[in-house]
């Protein structure tokens, strides 16, 4: 079992018409056993941007508090927020920064631009960008939800079909996971705003 | 995970490398061991077979990086065998309950939700399974059939005890092989309701309350809790069925339905079969 695999975790974000939807499982499990259904992995960094992280749940803590460290220093000099894509970098720089020790997490960053453009980047543990325009997915279940993800997704979404499709498409793709599951959260961003549900799902 | 034709490889099929007509040891008789199974002709076949079949996905993380000490890494091999299962059986006054999860785990990979882990060995002999299904089902399908000849035989059917010995002493003749197999065989005969734990280093133990699998600590706590000698049936059931769904709640490699059986003097009979998810919001709502 790699370090990766200890807690569990899965994660996508999707991109829609002037939108983006971010979704992740709650497991907190100690190898096989589940420890706790309530677990937060994905953070809001600003209202127009989203981080997810899975992988090791201690360093998803002390990451995402280095981010908002960050992200606040830059707020207060620029008097402006990051834009995903200015914090898709930093998110890198930060990972790099440990190239021979890394943390052992893979994020996704997503969000919209001022323009109200979808942004999409996921990373590798040392901070590899891959920016993508449709979906993206992460975590154990990483194989079944880019399986279900290839199969559902469609350009172009409305909010509310992005939700049912992410939605979905998560629910499928834990389902053949062992490490995750046991709840889900679905957050929608819009220029209007955000909205945040729970999933009622299996809770084997 | 299988690469059999390997072993049927006509390539490997010359003298030289195997010997047929393998008998393993001199504990089992020759009607007992009915196979001859291609053995590859080295010092030794587990470790050739460990190349070939992996059963050991879950538990890399506990092994220290390689040591040079052959016994010891082999040992190691044997010891994680009950990869994702939840399986318990326990002896009351009414008779036994046995009772069983669904879920096949490839490593992290759910493979199904609708495995049969129950074997029935015969009308009155249950087995369960963990471990290897093929090692399982091919052993305790055995089994079924020396019971069946027992029968024919002698006019009287096998006690639970012989067949749990038989089964013990032909897992012990193929110790070292790489078999991955715990079982419970549990039944009636005409001595009573019997209940013994039996797995491939050759354990057979007897007892009143078992529960094996990566999910067993989860089941013991609830079944250590509620059982007791003086149970009704119903209760009995329930208790197994309980103890299944939180050890498929709490543990990652448990899942899907949960099947439970009863026997008693006439045999045995499978009581229910309820999807694990059904069962937790039953149970919540109960909580409330």
């Amino acid at each position: 079992m790699s370090i990766y695999e200890y807690n569990g975790s899965a994660l996508i974000a999707m991109a829609g018409k002037e939108c983006v939807a971010i979704a992740s499982d709650t497991r907190f499990g100690v190898r096989n056993q589940t420890v706790w259904r309530e677990a937060q992995k994905i953070f809001q960094i600003n209202n127009k941007t989203f981080l997810g992280l899975g992988g090791l749940n201690t360093d998803i803590w002390t990451l995402k508090e280095t981010f908002r460290f960050h992200h606040n220093l830059y707020a207060l000099r620029e008097e402006r927020d990051m834009s995903p894509k200015v914090f898709a970098n930093l998110v890198s720089h930060v990972l790099y920064s440990h190239r021979f020790g890394p943390y052992f997490v893979s994020p996704i960053v997503c969000g919209l631009d001022d323009d109200n453009v979808p942004f999409l980047c996921g990373t590798d543990e040392i901070g590899a960008q891959e920016i993508t325009h449709d979906f993206i997915a992460t975590g154990t279940a990483v194989e079944s939800l880019m399986g279900v993800c290839e199969t559902f997704y469609k350009e172009n979404l409305e909010p509310e079909d992005l939700f049912e499709t992410i939605s979905q498409c998560l629910l499928a793709g834990v389902d053949r996971d062992c490490l995750s599951g046991w709840g889900a959260v679905v957050h929608v961003l819009t220029k209007d705003g955000i909205t945040t549900r729970k999933l009622k799902m299996r809770q084997d | 995970m299988i690469n059999f034709d390997l072993l049927d490889n006509s390539e490997y099929l010359n003298d030289q490398l195997f010997s047929n007509n393998f008998l393993p040891n001199q504990f089992i008789t020759e009607q007992e061991n009915f196979e001859n199974f291609k053995i590859p002709n080295i010092p030794t076949p587990y470790q050739f077979s460990k190349k070939i079949i992996d059963l050991s996905k879950q538990t890399e993380l506990k092994e220290k990086p390689q040591e040079k000490n052959e016994e010891k890494s082999e040992e190691k091999g044997i010891v994680k065998a009950y990869k994702g299962t939840t399986t318990l059986a326990f002896v009351f006054a009414k008779g036994i309950v046995v009772a069983v999860d669904s879920r096949a785990s490839s490593g992290q990979y759910i493979a199904s939700q609708t495995v049969q882990k129950v074997i029935p060995i015969n009308k009155y002999i249950l087995g369960t399974m963990a471990g290897g299904a093929a090692d399982c089902q091919f052993w305790q399908r055995h089994l079924g059939r020396l019971t069946n000849l027992y029968e024919l035989t002698n006019r009287e059917r096998m006690s639970v005890s012989s067949a749990s010995k038989l089964l013990a002493n032909m897992l012990y003749s193929y110790r070292n092989y790489g078999l991955s197999l715990g079982t419970m065989v549990s039944g009636y005969d005409n001595k009573g309701p019997h209940l013994y734990y039996v797995d491939n280093d050759g354990t057979r133990l007897k007892n009143n309350l078992f529960s094996v699998g990566s999910g067993s600590p989860f089941a013991y706590g609830v079944l250590d809790d509620g059982y007791k000698w003086d149970l009704e049936v119903e209760e009995a059931c329930e208790l197994g069925r309980r103890a299944i769904y939180h050890a498929t709640h709490r543990d990652a490699y448990s899942g899907g339905m949960v099947n439970v059986y009863y026997i008693n003097q006439d045999g045995w009979t499978k009581i229910s079969t309820e999807d694990s998810n059904d069962l937790h919001w039953k149970y919540q709502n109960e909580k409330l």
